[in-house]
């Protein structure tokens, strides 16, 4: 498969180097808010949302920067926009679907400060994606994340009530799971050749 | 993070707005000197680093070179230039030729093999191959980085004709590549960044009338 | 925290153990997984996060009169999002190799909890020099938790620390410590270390 092709690029960013398990992007909200199924996937959906519009402005001010020769400001400028970005999601939603934002609201501006959006903004920038290879790889991230969410949440749902020496319990345990997820998503490399 | 949030966000701001505004503004003058500054001071160093950088890997895949020229080469054509260079010649020490190094990448195991290598465009042939980066399996995919019988493969690879990838120790032919066990795709990954840039290679030979089609000039290059 | 108080040994000590940002407080995950493969990684990864912490805690901690409480968040991320740029310069000034094995994760020092927490909770109520030496002492803890991290990784996974071979030769690497998968499972380990040591410590306590 051609490595630039936005399959490729969709499917490296949700399996083969999923954002969480083989990146470590995302890391906070995924071992704080992945205790249920149904709060992972709302996350889920809005950082997927987010990470969409994050990365299509991140774009454009990236143009804007390498045109006036001010890319020094990268960092300064992808934060702010970021910032403002969740905001603005976050107004619109509330305004146009009361249910999605009842559903997604508590996670919006959690989702400021997590590194797997400020990530993809830069990773995207130090490819070189042209504006179709960025949204195919926001998608792939977004769903790579949910998907890490939403299969974490479930394993820790079922060893809730599992029998566990007591140092093992709570982040330790999250964290061996998350090796153990980490192992298996491994065997998807190679899919791309 | 939240309640601090819902403050900027929702309560009434009692300093003026021209306040919050100057205070922001007299922050983002200061950010903007810290960063200029020290960006103008590491400038000259990053430069000279990202020199040094390509140099030793531009005179690594064409042994003996000791300066270099740089070119940009696209589909239509070979252009000398300094900015956005992907195409090196090396000179050695009494200024003759010995080759040019050229980029290539593909995707390999876990991401894509960036990799530089020389190339003799009379002979048509790679004479060294480097890797600049990749993210292969360590102990496995990552021997295409150092394995010294592979990187025997571009000591004088032909180029002439599609390269090959064959298994260890069945090279037979001069446009084969001896893979590594255990490492396939890796090494599959290497020859596809090289015939890759085929068409590249096939500019600059353009560029420096060499022309493929013709036989007679073949032998006719130093 | 808010009164004037003396500087102690304490404010020093306060982020090397008892608040540990990475075992105890579990801020700042990101890093801490995703560049300890080497040691010297590591190690890069903990000096510039400490430049990060203890530059912005001094200037938070200067206006801290001056900014209104309405924009304080966004004062503080684009005085943090400065000192990132400016220690991504320097890295690239220093070492070229450094810089391309930390890649995209010395930009993403900006959205490390850590700092944006510590601007918030410390540097904004205390003076100058109370953030210096409160942030200095986060970001050697910061930095010692990636070594614990990087020293274990390398060695195992690698055989050798900060690219000396120690083990012998004969020695096959485990791989897979310095694989993503590793990471999770090394600090896995050193949390259950932690657990087990305050445990025991506890029950000492008790029947003393």
């Amino acid at each position: 498969m051609n490595p630039g092709s936005a399959t490729a690029i969709f499917l490296d960013a949700f399996l083969i180097n999923n954002f969480v398990l083989a990146m470590f992007l995302g890391i906070c909200p995924f071992l704080g808010v992945s205790g249920k199924v149904k709060t992972a996937g709302n996350m889920g959906m809005a950082v997927t949302f987010v990470m969409i519009v994050s990365s299509l402005c991140a774009f454009g001010i990236n143009k804007l920067l390498v045109r006036y020769d001010l890319e020094f400001l990268r960092l300064i400028c992808f934060i702010a926009v970021i910032a403002s970005a969740v905001q603005l999601v976050e107004m619109t939603i509330k305004k146009f679907s009361p249910a999605l934002f009842r559903a997604l609201g508590i996670f919006l501006p959690l989702i400021t400060t997590n590194c797997a959006i400020l990530g993809l903004a830069l990773f995207q920038t130090a490819r070189e994606y042209s504006l179709v290879q960025s949204i195919a790889f926001s998608l792939g991230a977004g769903a790579g994340f949910s998907l890490a969410l939403l299969l974490m949440a479930g394993l820790r749902e079922k060893l809730d009530l599992a029998d566990l020496p007591g140092v093992a319990r709570g982040a330790a345990l999250t964290l061996i799971l998350a090796g153990i997820l980490s192992l298996a998503f491994m065997g998807f490399a190679g899919l791309g050749g | 993070m939240r309640d601090a949030k819902l403050d900027t966000l929702e309560m009434p701001p009692q300093p003026s707005a021209l306040r919050l505004i100057a205070t922001l503004g007299g922050i983002a003058v200061m950010s903007g000197l810290l960063v200029v500054s020290t960006y103008q001071l590491t400038k000259l160093r990053i430069a000279e680093n990202r020199r040094v950088a390509l140099e030793r890997a531009v005179f690594g895949v064409l042994p003996g070179a000791v300066s270099r020229e740089s070119y940009r080469v696209d589909d239509s054509g070979v252009v000398q230039t300094e900015d956005n260079a992907n195409l090196f010649a090396g000179y050695d020490e009494s200024g003759q030729l010995i080759g040019y190094a050229l980029e290539g990448a593909a995707r390999g195991y876990q991401d894509v093999v960036r990799i530089l290598y020389g190339y003799d465009p009379a002979a048509e042939k790679i004479i060294g191959m480097t890797v600049l980066q990749s993210t292969e399996t360590p102990g496995l995919g990552d021997k295409i980085i150092r394995d010294a019988r592979f990187h025997e493969n571009f000591r004088a690879l032909d180029v002439s004709r599609p390269v090959e990838v064959v298994k260890e120790g069945e090279k037979t032919e001069p446009w084969q590549i001896d893979g590594i066990s255990g490492a396939t795709v890796s090494s599959k990954a290497v020859g596809q960044a090289i015939q890759s840039g085929a068409p590249h290679r096939e500019q600059l030979r353009k560029h420096l009338r060499l022309d493929p089609t013709d036989p007679s000039e073949r032998g006719a290059a130093p | 925290m808010s009164q004037p108080e003396a500087i102690t040994l304490q404010t020093f000590t306060q982020g090397l153990w008892k608040e540990n940002p990475v075992f105890v407080m579990m801020l700042g995950l990101c890093p801490v997984l995703a560049v300890t493969n080497t040691a010297m990684n590591s190690l890069a990864m903990g000096v510039a996060t400490t430049f990060v912490l203890v530059c912005s805690g001094f200037l938070v901690s200067l206006l801290r009169h001056v900014i209104p409480k309405q924009v304080r968040i966004a004062s503080y991320i684009i005085i943090i999002a400065t000192f990132v740029t400016m220690a991504d310069y320097l890295i690239q000034a220093i070492s070229l190799e450094v810089y391309q094995a930390l890649g995209a994760f010395i930009q993403l020092i900006v959205v490390n909890c850590i700092i944006l927490g510590r601007a918030e909770a410390y540097a904004s109520k205390n003076g100058p020099l109370k953030a210096v030496i409160n942030g200095a002492g986060m970001g050697i803890g910061f930095t010692f938790a990636l070594l614990c991290l990087g020293v274990v990784r390398e060695v195992l996974g690698s055989g050798s620390l900060f690219g000396v071979q120690v083990m012998p030769d004969a020695f096959q690497p485990w791989s897979i410590f310095v694989l993503p998968p590793g990471a999770f499972f090394v600090l896995a380990f050193w949390l259950m270390l932690f657990a087990w040591f305050a445990e025991r410590k506890r029950k000492g306590a008790q029947t003393a």
